[in-house]
């Protein structure tokens, strides 16, 4: 299994007249780990569930690999190999953790032992394997998100959405996810694009940012340059003063 | 021919229009407990009519008009709905619905077959000294009891109305029907409100029973009925706005006395249900509904 | 085999003993049991078959019917209209009986999933849908309209017309709710059954990890309603009357939908041990009340058990009966 590249082109949603996002366009190297990061109400959710399928874009297209996937239902994007985590968690709450992961290894695999077989191995690495026949519903934040990864990454995907993942998660635990990310897509090639306001995870794992305010791209570079970049600054450092 | 026929029609939409009136007060209630605790009373009937022998008894036993007992069957089923909700249903708000489901099905179960046990199964009916008076309108004819409690079904609605806009617990219960989690953080007493709402939710449909019954006779075999009534009124007003609920009540009512006239009177809620079907599917938040709520 | 071992995967060999033990007191009942007995049993099959039917799409695909006499009902008629006019078999009937429930259930779902009514809103479409039938029986000379459809009844056993007496509608049911509790286990045990319950819990998630959701509700909706229609055209014959006002109504869809709520929705055995209870309760109060002489008063115990039953044990008999027996039904 290897990553795919990911092409945003002039995408553009409207909520109600609302512009959500304008004219966005950047692409994910197939293997690369890029962030999209923005203060909240950016428009960073949307964009993921415009490469998700959940919400078609009212402009441009997005493509893996070539292939447009933008209009597709989100069951045909995670066909295309796009798997993706919910900023707010969405366990199967009534179902085991190891069925949790389950249902997303019956993606391609049939045969229900060798799907509970892939998930339980997946459920090792992420280090809920201890947990696996708990009810997902009694699991702690931290442990739901990392569930969530799980079960998007037994999907198989090519692309992999992470969703504000480390949220809510401690200093050692985001070194963790950070540590396991890495080694997966050094491993496998996965390319993955995540959404993260946790700066320290962002600089430790992304190649590239791209920031978006107000539904629009305003930089785009290596950690470092965008750290240093003016309007990212004005943009970070008004929300720190307001919040 | 055709004047005789627009004519009867015109008849029918008067009636309709009348009968309406009281079918909105009684969706009322449902649509005010529903916006406010997300929970569908599917009682609402049974508590109907129970109302409406509530009013026959008064009136049998007691010889009090329907229009004066209902005052005191209002007030007597807001303090049974208030403590219905503190008691049985408050812990099953935000269970899952096919659990609230079943609670409010024994509730309706014990109410029609309590009746049933008091009154037995024979239809009973309220004959008022005005019950064959007719007020003439040009060509209409107006029957009294049916105008009569048409006229009260649309006092009761205003007084809502005033209740609901001029008074701090009738603006916390539709700020709460708005947006429920607003209510929370307003920091109001949610349990509270929720067991005045129902109070208040039950008063209505009980008002309603006690005009109902001047109009129609009852049998406990009606509860059921009337359930799926509220239901398609308040789904076609849209479920939760009072609004919708009266003019719900209003299109339904028409549509009873219309079919009733052009097609068989048995197909009439036929023709209730096939509203029902349509509006749930292009345009399920009713007609008179808010949008993307 | 290699299905049979997929359904006996996991379970406990106790359980599996349980099982044939109460499969084989089930076949030898009918010559233990006085008539009343069989009656009973048979009410008890009856209720754990729909109620198995109903359960695959509310407990497994959490889509809720209140409509569920619809399918009942269209299987009923078509298969005693066919048998009553035209001489055709149930055993040829049934195909048609099935077939024309499965679409019924295929347009109420499709229209319900498609514009997305979700929980009451999908519920209240379901029980219009079945009104909407019962008023148009009621006025379908073809199907005897209000007066209902009579099948003649028949002194001599006919087991391919499905006349005869209780015994072979016994074996029958028994068969249907054998059949109905091994394709429950396969199908929860298979990658339908699991997206079904990713769907219940959370169809949104569920598309994000490539659930096809509407495809995996519409065949939930067919399977629940061809199943209902079966038991429809057993009870047609059982029976050997129709009436619109029964077949279709509310009532009837309500009572589908007790036995898995009161044992435990989801669970295979949530059907079964609700059949026993409802039923159970149900003869019981009939005895009771006979005392009081009371219209109603067997409803109102009735209404007071489901009470109780709903205030202390809001998810059912079975999960707690089976924590208690310590036989705890694996939790997918």
């Amino acid at each position: 299994m290897s990553g795919a590249r990911l092409e945003l082109a002039g995408v553009g949603k409207n909520f109600r007249g609302l512009r959500a996002v304008h004219d966005v366009s950047f692409s994910v190297p197939a293997g690369a780990i890029h962030a999209l990061i923005g203060p909240n109400g950016a428009g960073k959710t949307t964009i993921f569930n415009m490469i998700a399928g959940v919400y078609v874009p009212d402009a441009g297209a997005v493509t893996l690999d070539g292939r447009k996937i933008s209009g597709l239902r989100p069951d045909r994007v995670c066909d295309a190999g796009v798997g993706r985590t919910f900023q707010i968690v969405k366990p199967f709450k009534g179902l085991s953790v190891l069925e949790n992961v389950t249902v997303g290894a019956l993606h391609q695999r049939p045969d229900l032992t060798e799907a509970r077989d892939a998930a339980a191995s997946l459920l090792a690495q992420l280090g809920l394997h201890d947990r696996r026949h708990q009810l997902a519903e009694n699991l702690t934040l931290p442990d739901r998100k990392k569930l969530e990864v799980a079960r998007a990454l037994a999907t198989g995907p090519r692309l992999l959405l992470l969703d504000e993942v480390m949220a809510g998660l401690r200093p050692t635990e985001i070194d963790v996810m950070v540590a396991f990310l890495r080694d997966l897509n050094a491993r496998t090639g996965l390319t993955i694009l995540l959404i993260e306001h946790v700066m320290r995870a962002v600089m430790a794992l992304a190649r590239e940012v791209v920031v978006v305010s107000y539904g629009e791209k305003i930089a785009e570079g290596t950690p470092q340059e965008i750290s240093r970049h003016q309007a990212v600054l004005d943009v970070y450092l008004g929300e720190q003063e307001a919040s | 021919m055709t004047s005789d026929f627009l004519l009867s029609l015109a008849q029918a939409v008067t009636k309709g229009l009348l009968t309406g009136m009281v079918y909105g007060l009684m969706a009322l209630g449902l649509s005010v407990i529903f916006g406010v605790m997300r929970v569908v009373n599917f009682a609402h009937g049974e508590i109907m009519v129970v109302g409406m022998y509530l009013a026959w008894m008064g009136f049998e036993y007691l010889q009090v008009s329907p229009m004066l007992s209902l005052p005191v069957i209002a007030a007597l089923f807001f303090v049974a709905g208030y403590a219905l909700q503190s008691t049985l249903i408050s812990p099953f708000i935000g269970r899952p619905e096919h659990q609230q489901f079943l609670l409010l099905l024994a509730v309706a179960i014990l109410l029609v077959n309590g009746c049933l046990a008091i009154a037995g199964p024979d239809s009973r009916s309220v004959q008022m000294d005005s019950q064959f008076d007719s007020y003439e309108l040009g060509p209409l004819v107006f029957d009294a009891v049916r105008l009569h409690a048409a006229l009260a079904a649309v006092a009761i609605a205003g007084l809502l109305w005033l209740f609901f806009t001029r008074t701090r617990t009738g603006k916390s219960i539709r700020a709460a029907a708005d947006n429920n989690m607003g209510a929370l953080v307003v920091g109001l007493d949610v349990r509270r409100l929720y067991a005045f709402t129902f109070g208040v939710g039950a008063a209505c449909v009980g008002a309603a029973g006690a005009l109902m019954i001047t109009i129609i006779p009852v049998t406990p075999f009606l509860a059921a009925e009337y359930t799926l009534l509220a239901f398609v009124i308040v789904i076609v007003g849209g479920l939760g706005s009072m609004t919708g609920a009266l003019m719900g009540g209003l299109l339904i009512g028409v549509s009873e006395a219309v079919a009733g006239l052009l097609l068989q009177p048995s197909l009439k809620s036929m023709v209730s249900f096939g509203i029902l079907i349509l509006v749930l599917l292009l345009r399920p938040q009713g007609l008179f509904g808010k949008s993307g709520t | 085999m290699k299905f049979g071992r997929r359904l006996t995967d996991g379970v406990p060999s106790r359980a599996l003993w349980g099982l044939g033990v109460l499969l084989l007191a089930l076949l030898v009942a009918p010559a233990l049991l006085g008539k009343y007995g069989l009656s009973v049993l048979i009410l008890v099959l009856y209720f754990a078959f729909v109620g198995q039917a109903w359960n695959i799409m509310m407990g497994f695909a959490g889509q809720l019917s209140l409509g569920h006499a619809l399918y009942a009902g269209l299987g009923g008629y078509v298969a005693a209209g066919l048998f009553f006019h035209y001489g055709l078999g149930p055993w040829a009937g049934v195909f048609v009986a099935v077939a024309a429930a499965a679409a019924a259930g295929a347009i109420v779902g499709y229209l319900g999933f498609r514009f997305s009514l979700a929980g009451v809103y999908f519920a209240l479409l379901t029980i219009a849908f079945s009104e909407f039938t019962r008023l148009a029986f009621d006025h379908w000379e073809w199907a005897g309209g209000s007066g209902g459809l009579f099948l003649k009844v028949d002194a001599t056993v006919d087991v391919w017309n499905l006349r005869g007496g209780p015994l072979l509608f016994y074996y029958l049911i028994l068969a249907l709710a054998v059949g109905a509790f091994i394709l429950c286990r396969a199908l929860l045990e298979s990658r339908l059954g699991r997206y079904w319950l990713a769907i219940r819990e959370d169809a949104e998630a569920a598309q994000a990890v490539g659930v096809p959701v509407l495809r995996c509700k519409m065949i939930a909706v067919v399977i629940s309603a061809s199943l209902t229609a079966l038991a429809g055209v057993w009870n047609a014959f059982y029976y050997n009357n129709l009436f619109p006002e029964t077949a279709f109504a509310m009532g009837r869809s309500i009572e589908i939908t007790l036995a898995p709520i009161i044992g435990g929705l989801g669970t295979l055995f949530g059907p079964v041990v609700g059949a026993v209870v409802l039923t159970g309760l149900g003869e019981a109060f009939t005895d009771a009340s006979e005392y009081f002489h009371i219209p109603g008063m067997k409803q109102i115990f009735y209404g007071l058990a489901l009470l109780v039953i709903v205030i202390y044990r809001p998810a059912g008999v079975w999960p707690w009966l089976a924590d208690k027996l310590g036989i705890g039904e694996r939790r997918p």
